[in-house]
Formats: structure tokens, C-alpha cells, sequence
């Protein structure tokens, strides 16, 4: 394969640009600094990228199941997860492996009741997982109670561990996006979940079990939010009725910056972590610039509208 | 055939039925609920609520959803409680400007006018008629354009308002503090608007033509209907009724916040589908949609006649809706089955 084709390849992967945005901005960024802290801004990406790539693998899957597909109960499992995990392990080091599976399982419980009530009432998802999230969302209210217990000290390490600047937790992350993208593209579940997303009906007619690849993809999504509270809980030193807020905005603006299609059949998973580093180091830079708040919110909402144009210049409507 | 019919009415019914098993449990739980204060109390906050609903039952109707509609609500807030007030001078960026001595102490004419806020409560509505047109003509899906759109509603507001404060205009504060003779003000406000959107939408000829873009696009477009117009029309509406839902909520909480009205994005959509709308087809109710919102907001002070803690509100939300959608899927297999 000569050079030419090999970039002309690359061009044609959608979330090649995550990346190229995300060198860019970065770059931005350490020209005010005049190259000051430039490593520090990338361990900072790093760190606060893994939280939404987490979110961001599960959402991704659930939306490549075509239109309508969206999980909106993240946010309130990631509050649960966190608040029942940090309980259970009441700060002591020996309970972080229960303190994970307690999460694990609060995130399997959730998605097994979004995908029952998707079945049963045979509702779009969207006001399934909306309507579990706000019992959800309770629960985690009225069982966390406000009090914060803070995450065995085992655990609030790993979380912040560093290996030459580079977060030990982004690189376990890395590690599941890539198993995740293996999965996505070289397993047979991988291919149901593309294929249910280009056409269900053709789906169902090759003999895919439609249902139980739909059920594994909700019950997935909830079980990273799940995994997503646990890890949160430890690396901000306990958890809080606020915590899963923003990642329902920013799972599904992740899905998009980084490249797969919104209508579903299209995913890729690498894409997650360009974006989500990307969306860090816009704030950071406008950050460094001196803009406050209400300029990033602007922003960042002008980039995900920006990246959605643009992308229906590159994929023709149907 | 009369079974058919009968589950169809009961399905149509079935919105109103909730509100009223919900009104005899708070009855049974608390009888002095059911008066002219206690509907005052109660159903105070329905207005904004219901107004939001509406505003996302037009954008459904047309197959999309709004994901921006709490932020804008927020946006319309801050407007309100500044500029609507007391024109440009009354933004904190401009206070603080001739704190320290950039501006003069006493401003012209022009930057004190409550018009400002007109203006720009104007511009909202525009832009939400230009997110439905650009929706539709680049294909693309509502959920991410809104998403975005939320993010840009929301950094409005902090740059309007960075801290909650500023004060809603007098004339706002009054109307929504109304005690008009026998019947409650929010109980009026409920009906008006129920009755305003039931006519806009399903008794208006061009209503008919905005529900059949959601039903049949195809079949608008060959009768000659542009659907780009279609599309920014209901989303302009959209912009109006939200507008409208921000007013009355800072008229109620006479200060405005940012944040002030996140959760409308997840409530609104709840309360279309509890009044009977659904997803796709067009098929929509304004005056279920109406109910579904107070069903909604009575539904928190039905938890606190019941003495349970409010941690479970918004979860006594959620659980009237799977009910809801649950008795809903029961009455389309029984008619199915028939």
C-alpha cells in the first residue's frame, strides 16, 4: 500500500477529525501558555476523557440499534452506582472488589428494567430509560441521603495514579475501548447490533435474535454507568446526588463527535476518545483564554451542531 | 365494533382519568386540598410545566423532540428577570461596567428600555424557527441539533446572568399572582392554554397540515405544502410556547437562575406522552398534554399528603408514567384482540 492510498484511507475514517480537532485545539492551547504545561493539559484530558469514555462505549452501542435507540437512564445509574458502592464499602479497602460488583450489579439491574419496559409496554426507549430514570434517580436520592462517605483510600489512588503522566485509569480505559471496538467489528454480537441498526427487519429475517442483542446493549450501557459512578466515586472522593448530570449530554455528544451515525448501523469506538478529549481541551482552552462559563457552554453547543452539519454534508441524506 | 370504539375512548380518555384518580387520592388523603388555596398552591408551578409541554408536543408533532426546551425555558427566565425589566442596564455585565466607572452612572434612554428584552425574546423564537428549518433541510436528527442547541441556551443564560438574582417585571408578577372570583388562577391559565393549542392545532386548517407533516410528510409535500415551512412553523411555535413557559416561571419565582428549569427538557416529554401523543405519526392531544403536566405536578403534592419524603417525587413521576404507558398497552392489545 503506497502513501497516497494509506492517507487517503485514514480520510475517509469519520473520527479521524476528533483527533485532528483535539491535536488542534490542543495546540491553541499551549501557544498562549508558550508551551508551558503542555503535558499537564493532556494528563488533565486524559484524566476527565475516561469518565465519558466509559458512558460514552455503552451509549454508543445502544444507539448503533438504530433510530429511536437512546439510553437518557445514565446519569441517574451513574449517581446510584456510586452512592450504594461507596456504602457498601464504607471506606475500607478489603470491600473495593464488592464495592465494584455492587455497582456492576446496580448497572445490570437497570438495564434489565429499561429493557423490560422497552418489551412489555412496547414503548420507544426513549421514554423507557426516561421514566426508569426518574425512579432511578430517587432511589439514589433518598438512599444516598446526602451524607458523603468517602471511597476506600485503595481505590481513590488507582483512580489517580499516574504512570509518566499518564493516568493508569485512562490506560485500563483505552484497553476496554479497543476490546469494545474488537467486539464491535470481529464478533457476531458486534455485527447483530450493526446490522439491527441498518435494518431491523433484514435483521430479523437472517434469523438475528433481535431481541436479546437489544437486551444485551441496554443491559451494557447500564452497567458502564454503573462502572462509570463506581470509578467516579473514587477519583472525586465520594459520590454526590449531582455527579451523573452531565453525562447524558455528554455520552450522546460523544457518539456524534466522534463520528457514528446518530441513525444507528454506523458505529466506531475510537472515535469516543478523540471527542471526549477533544470536548475537555475546548473548555481547557477557553479556559486558558480567560472566557468563562457561559462562553464554554456556548461553545461546546456550537461545535456538537457544527460537527452534525458537517457531517450530513459527508453522508448524503437518505 | 362498539369495543373498538370503547377502547378507543378509553384510550383517549385515559389521560383525564389519571388526572381525576390522582385529584380523588389527594381528596381522600387530604380533603381541604381540593379548594381554591390549596389548587392555587398546588397547581402553580403547572403553568410553566404545561406551557413547556406544549411547546414539545409541537416539535413532536413534526417526528422530532427538543432536548433544549429546559435551557431555553432557563434562557427565556434570565431574560425576563433582566432585560424585560429594565432593559440592557439591568444586565449584571452592564452593572458592573458602570461600577467601575466605563459607563456613565445614568444610562440613555435606549439602554434602559424593557424593548431590549423584547428583542431578544423575539431572536429566541427566530432561532428556533431556523433550527427547524435547518433541521430539515440538511436531515438531520433533532435530538443532537437540540442537544447542541441546550449547551448554547445554557451558556446564554450564564453569560445574561451569572448568578440567580435580577427581578421579574412587575406586570408578569401580578398575572400570575391573580385571584380571580371562584375558580383558582392556575385552573383558568390550564384551560386557556389547553383550549388555544386544541384549536391552533386540531381545528385550524393549516393545523391539519402541521399534524400531516408528522403523519405523512410525503403526501404534504405532493399537496403543494412546503415542509421546510412546515417544519420552522412548528418549531417557531415551539419557541413562542416556550417563551411563554419561562415568562410564567419567573413571574412565579420573581428571580431568574440559569437553572432555573433543567428538568423541563425530561418533564415536557413526559407529559406529552402521559396526555396521550406519541413519537412518530403526528398523533398529538394538547388538551391530554395539559394533563399530563398537572398529573405531573400533582403528583408531588400527592407524595407529601402522604407524608413521603419529596426524595421521591421525581420517582412518583416516573412510576404515574410506566402505569400510564402501562394501561395504555393493555387497552391496544384488548382492542387488538378483539
Amino acid at each position: 500500500m503506497n502513501a497516497a492510498a494509506f492517507l487517503r484511507r485514514l480520510a475517509g475514517r469519520p473520527w479521524l477529525w476528533a483527533y485532528v480537532a483535539a491535536i488542534a485545539v490542543w495546540l491553541v492551547t499551549i501557544l498562549f501558555t508558550g508551551g508551558r504545561g503542555a503535558g499537564e493539559v493532556l494528563t488533565a484530558a486524559f484524566t476527565f476523557a475516561t469518565f465519558s469514555v466509559i458512558v460514552g462505549i455503552g451509549q454508543m452501542y445502544v444507539v448503533t440499534l438504530g433510530p429511536g435507540n437512546v439510553d437518557l437512564s445514565i446519569p441517574a445509574t451513574i449517581t446510584l452506582a456510586g452512592a450504594v458502592a461507596t456504602k457498601i464499602m464504607d471506606t475500607q479497602d478489603g470491600m473495593i472488589l464488592a464495592g465494584l460488583l455492587v455497582a456492576i450489579a446496580c448497572g445490570a439491574a437497570v438495564g434489565i428494567v429499561n429493557y423490560a419496559l422497552i418489551w412489555l409496554l412496547r414503548i420507544p426507549p426513549i421514554i423507557a430509560t426516561l421514566s426508569s430514570s426518574f425512579l432511578i434517580q430517587s432511589a439514589a436520592i433518598a438512599y444516598g441521603r446526602g451524607i458523603r462517605i468517602k471511597p476506600p483510600p485503595m481505590l481513590a489512588d488507582f483512580t489517580t495514579a499516574q504512570l509518566f503522566g499518564m493516568p493508569v485509569l485512562a490506560i485500563c480505559i483505552i484497553v476496554l475501548a479497543a476490546v469494545m471496538e474488537l467486539v464491535l467489528r470481529r464478533t457476531l454480537y458486534g455485527r447483530w447490533v450493526t446490522a439491527i441498526g441498518q435494518n431491523i427487519r433484514a435483521a430479523r429475517l437472517a434469523g438475528i435474535d433481535v431481541g436479546r442483542t437489544r437486551f444485551a446493549a441496554y443491559v451494557m450501557s447500564a452497567v458502564f454507568a454503573g462502572l462509570c459512578g463506581y470509578l467516579l466515586s473514587g477519583f472525586s472522593g465520594g459520590s454526590s446526588l449531582s455527579m451523573g448530570e452531565e453525562y447524558l449530554l455528554t455520552s450522546i455528544a460523544l457518539v456524534v463527535i466522534g463520528g457514528s451515525s446518530v441513525a444507528g448501523g454506523n458505529s466506531n469506538v475510537p472515535g469516543l476518545w478523540g471527542a471526549a478529549l477533544f470536548l475537555f481541551l475546548v473548555v481547557t482552552m477557553l479556559n486558558t483564554y480567560g472566557f468563562g462559563a457561559g462562553m464554554r457552554y456556548l461553545a461546546t453547543g456550537l461545535i456538537i451542531i457544527a460537527v452534525i452539519v458537517a457531517a450530513s454534508a459527508r453522508r448524503p441524506a437518505r | 365494533m362498539t369495543g373498538t370504539s370503547f377502547a378507543r375512548n378509553l384510550r383517549m380518555l385515559l389521560p383525564a382519568i389519571s388526572l381525576v384518580v390522582l385529584l380523588v387520592a389527594i381528596y381522600a388523603l387530604q380533603p381541604r386540598a381540593i379548594s381554591y388555596v390549596g389548587f392555587n398552591l398546588m397547581l402553580n408551578l403547572a403553568i410553566p410545566i404545561a406551557l413547556a409541554t406544549i411547546a414539545q408536543m409541537c416539535v413532536i408533532t413534526v417526528n422530532d423532540l427538543d432536548l433544549s426546551i429546559g435551557t431555553y425555558v432557563g434562557f427565556v427566565a434570565c431574560v425576563g428577570a433582566t432585560m424585560l425589566t429594565g432593559g440592557v442596564a439591568a444586565l449584571p455585565l452592564v452593572k458592573d461596567l458602570q461600577a467601575s466607572g466605563a459607563l456613565p452612572a445614568v444610562l440613555p434612554w435606549i439602554m434602559q428600555t424593557p424593548l431590549a428584552g423584547v428583542v431578544v425574546l423575539a431572536f429566541g423564537i427566530l432561532v428556533y424557527a431556523a433550527l427547524g428549518a435547518l433541521i430539515h433541510w440538511r436531515n438531520l436528527p433533532s435530538i443532537v441539533v437540540t442537544l447542541g442547541m441546550s449547551f448554547v441556551w445554557l451558556g446564554l443564560s450564564v453569560l445574561i446572568l451569572p448568578v440567580p438574582g435580577g427581578q421579574a417585571p412587575a406586570w408578569i408578577r401580578q398575572m400570575m399572582t391573580l385571584k380571580p372570583a371562584f375558580i383558582p388562577f392556575p385552573i383558568i391559565a390550564a384551560i386557556v392554554i389547553a383550549v388555544i393549542a386544541h384549536i391552533l392545532l386540531m381545528r385550524t386548517s393549516y393545523g391539519a397540515v402541521l399534524r400531516g407533516a408528522g403523519g405523512n410528510p410525503k403526501a404534504i409535500e405532493r399537496a403543494g405544502w412546503s415542509l421546510l415551512r412546515v417544519k420552522a412553523a412548528m418549531f417557531a411555535l415551539a419557541g413562542f410556547f416556550g417563551m411563554l413557559a419561562g415568562l410564567s416561571l419567573v413571574g412565579l419565582t420573581t428571580s431568574g437562575d440559569a437553572n432555573i428549569a433543567l428538568r423541563y427538557t425530561l418533564l415536557s416529554i413526559a407529559g406529552v406522552i402521559l396526555g396521550g401523543g406519541e413519537f412518530v405519526g403526528g398523533r398529538i392531544s394538547p388538551v391530554g398534554a395539559v394533563m399530563g403536566a398537572a398529573t405531573l405536578t400533582l403528583a408531588g403534592s400527592m407524595l407529601s399528603f402522604m407524608r413521603i419524603s419529596p426524595d421521591w417525587q421525581i420517582g412518583a413521576q416516573g412510576a404515574i408514567l410506566i402505569v400510564v404507558l402501562a394501561a395504555r398497552t393493555l387497552i391496544d392489545r384488548a382492542e387488538r384482540n378483539r
